[in-house]
């Protein structure tokens, strides 16, 4: 592991009786892409303002490049770039604007904020709507003004707080393709994302966290693998024996078999990959063809719901209010 | 053209032009808080450009206010319209601008809820440049505001007999009194929760603030406790300079007490405002 670019310790902010986050330690290497992963309400946002130097921690201590976030506030800003959940970027204003702007802000004279501003809307796609209101953007090109924006000064470690949050796939595709360039380019990049895809794809490491804590940690073949060893899918050559392969996998593998969205098709998790073979074995013997079948690495959505005992995209109750 | 179609037409985000904006390792040196209060001043001029509507509370009001009282009240008050309208006009100009001040504290929640103050208060700039920022481009709502009520005045019959100078003068002290004033809305609207309570509550000081005063009427009429209280109120004192001025004497004491509270305005609210501003949740 490399020199860390983010090290957290017991890192806590309350919010009147709302325990955003409670206590999180986090050690993130320089380089690569950390998600952390967790539902609505989760504290990501929290967690990602105080490491940013907007919010101070009520307690534990929190090292972003080797400042200290509270002592050394201005060492940090300098040197991140945050993309909020929200608008991050002043709607009234065009694209080229905003970017002038923050170029200004920056230390950047007139003349070259504005080929600074010019450069970042090629990069992004957006020179033609360089002179349009951010309010008429569309949401991919307004999450992208919003990155764009805080690239300014190349910063050594960028939050993205949800970026794909919305958008359609063309567009997280676009903005997934944003994180791996800035990677490329020896960036270290801490995202958040309630997608469990999103992490699964981009994230060297994930950090999962649910009512402000930390429930688990690691890359993502760790966080499948300490789940179990994954699920069987099976595919039947007749629907209509698709009861009775259940009763014979259920019977070989001990866990009930479950049917698919396809009607010829079910799958059962497995604790014991031994006992597969053995199963297949056991449906030819029963006279039933199978056309398919396949071993699946657990899905994240299966891992938060063994580690949280709720799904990851259900909001939970107390947020209602 | 429509979004849509621009972004089609636009190419997506290309690896090698991303590659050479990450790669510039430009890193300029921290401007200082002159310059960034100026930028963020630059800011709010180019929203006054792009949403010009804004500008409705600066022009509609003060024609409002001076063509209602003028008119209706000037002849009962005063005896006859142009009479009152030598009277009420510095008032009014008073009233005008304490009126926009309100619009620093919306415009400031508005930021706020919206998202982009975070990415300001991330910025390794001077913290309160925001905020003054935003100030500096207000200056430029006071001056419009205040051009349109002595242009409105001359035409309808206003003697002006202060000259360039009380002109000058009076608009230079409205200006001092308005920014300095605007940190009591800029800190409200660090505490309230929304745009709309900040409008609220920004009336209810506002009403009795101009109204409990000399704008409209010489408190001589009113009940002794009521005058004691017009007398604190810094309006009243505000409104006597900007009379004088406008009608050629030049009351020092009366100026030495707008600064002064000038300078205690923003010597209570403008720290309450940046503590808050630092801690903002
Ligand atoms: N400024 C705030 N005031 C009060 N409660 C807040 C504030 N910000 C967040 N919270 C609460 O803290 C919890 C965590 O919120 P947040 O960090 O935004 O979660 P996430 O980003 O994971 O959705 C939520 O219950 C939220 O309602
Ligand atoms: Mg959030």
């Amino acid at each position: 592991m490399g020199e860390l670019a983010i090290e957290t310790r017991g890192l806590k902010k309350s919010f009147g009786k709302t325990h955003a986050v409670a206590g999180v330690d986090l050690a993130v290497s320089a380089g690569g892409v950390y998600g952390v992963l967790g539902p609505n309400g989760a504290g990501k946002t929290t967690a990602i303002r105080m490491l940013a130097t907007l919010l101070r921690p009520d307690a534990g201590e929190a090292q972003v490049l080797g400042y200290d976030v509270v002592r050394d506030a201005r060492a940090v800003r300098s040197r991140v770039g945050l993309t909020g959940q929200f608008a991050s970027v002043d709607e009234d204003l065009t694209g080229v604007e905003n970017l002038l702007l923050l170029a200004r802000l920056r230390g950047y004279s007139r003349r070259r904020g504005r080929e600074r501003a010019a450069d970042l809307l090629d990069a992004f796609g957006l020179a033609e709507a360089a002179d349009r209101q951010v309010k008429k953007y569309s949401g991919g090109m307004r999450r992208r003004i919003d990155i764009a924006a805080s690239l300014v000064v190349t910063p050594e470690l960028i939050f993205l707080d949800e970026p794909t949050t919305g958008l359609d796939p063309r567009n997280r595709n676009q903005v997934w393709e944003i994180v791996r360039g800035m990677v490329a380019e020896g960036a270290t990049v801490l995202l958040t994302t309630q997608y469990l895809d999103e992490a699964d794809q981009l994230a060297d490491r994930i950090a999962v966290i649910d009512h402000g804590k930390v429930i688990a940690e690691g890359s993502s073949g760790e966080l499948k693998a300490s789940v179990g060893a994954g699920s069987l899918h099976v595919r039947l050559r007749a629907p209509e024996q698709r009861a009775e392969a259940e009763r014979v996998l259920a019977g070989v593998l001990e866990v009930p078999a479950e049917p698919s969205a396809d009607p010829a098709a079910l799958s059962a998790r497995i604790s014991d990959p031994e006992r597969v073979a053995r199963s297949l074995a056991e449906l030819s013997r029963s006279g039933i063809d199978v056309t398919e079948f396949a071993l699946g690495q657990p899905s994240l959505d299966e891992v938060f719901l063994a580690l949280t005992g709720h799904d990851a995209e259900e909001t939970p109750e107390e947020d209602a209010a | 053209m429509n979004a849509t179609s621009a972004e089609q037409a636009s190419a997506p985000v290309t690896e090698d032009a991303l590659r050479t904006v990450l790669l510039a390792g430009e890193r300029p040196s921290r401007p200082g808080p002159v310059l960034t209060s100026l930028t963020f001043g630059w800011r709010a001029l180019l929203k006054i450009k792009h949403v010009p509507e804004q500008l409705v509370d600066v022009t509609m009001f003060p024609i409002m206010f001076t063509l209602m009282f003028t008119y209706l009240f000037g002849g009962a008050l005063a005896g006859s319209t142009q009479e009152y309208l030598q009277f009420l006009l510095p008032g009014i100009l008073v009233q005008a601008n304490v009126m926009i001040t309100m619009n620093t504290g919306i415009t400031l929640n508005t930021d706020i809820q919206k998202g982009v103050f975070d990415r300001f208060r991330s910025l390794p700039v001077w913290r309160p440049s925001p905020l003054v920022g935003a100030l500096l481009g207000d200056l430029v709502r006071y001056s419009i505001g205040s051009t349109i009520v002595i242009t409105l005045g001359l035409v309808l019959g206003f003697r002006q007999e202060g000259g360039a100078v009380g002109v000058v003068l009076s608009v230079v002290l409205l200006l001092v009194f308005s920014f300095c004033l605007s940190w009591l809305w800029t800190m409200l609207s660090l505490i309230l929760r929304t745009p709309n309570s900040v409008a609220g509550v920004s009336m209810t000081v506002m009403f009795p603030l101009t109204f409990v005063s000399n704008i409209f009427v010489d408190p001589k009429t009113m009940p002794g406790w009521l005058q004691a209280v017009i007398e604190v109120n810094p309006i009243t004192h505000l409104a006597t300079v900007v009379r004088g001025l406008m009608h050629g004497s030049v009351p020092a004491g009366e100026i030495g007490w707008v600064l002064v509270s000038s300078v205690l305005l923003v010597a209570v609210f403008g720290p309450i405002t940046m503590v808050l501003y630092r801690n903002k949740k």
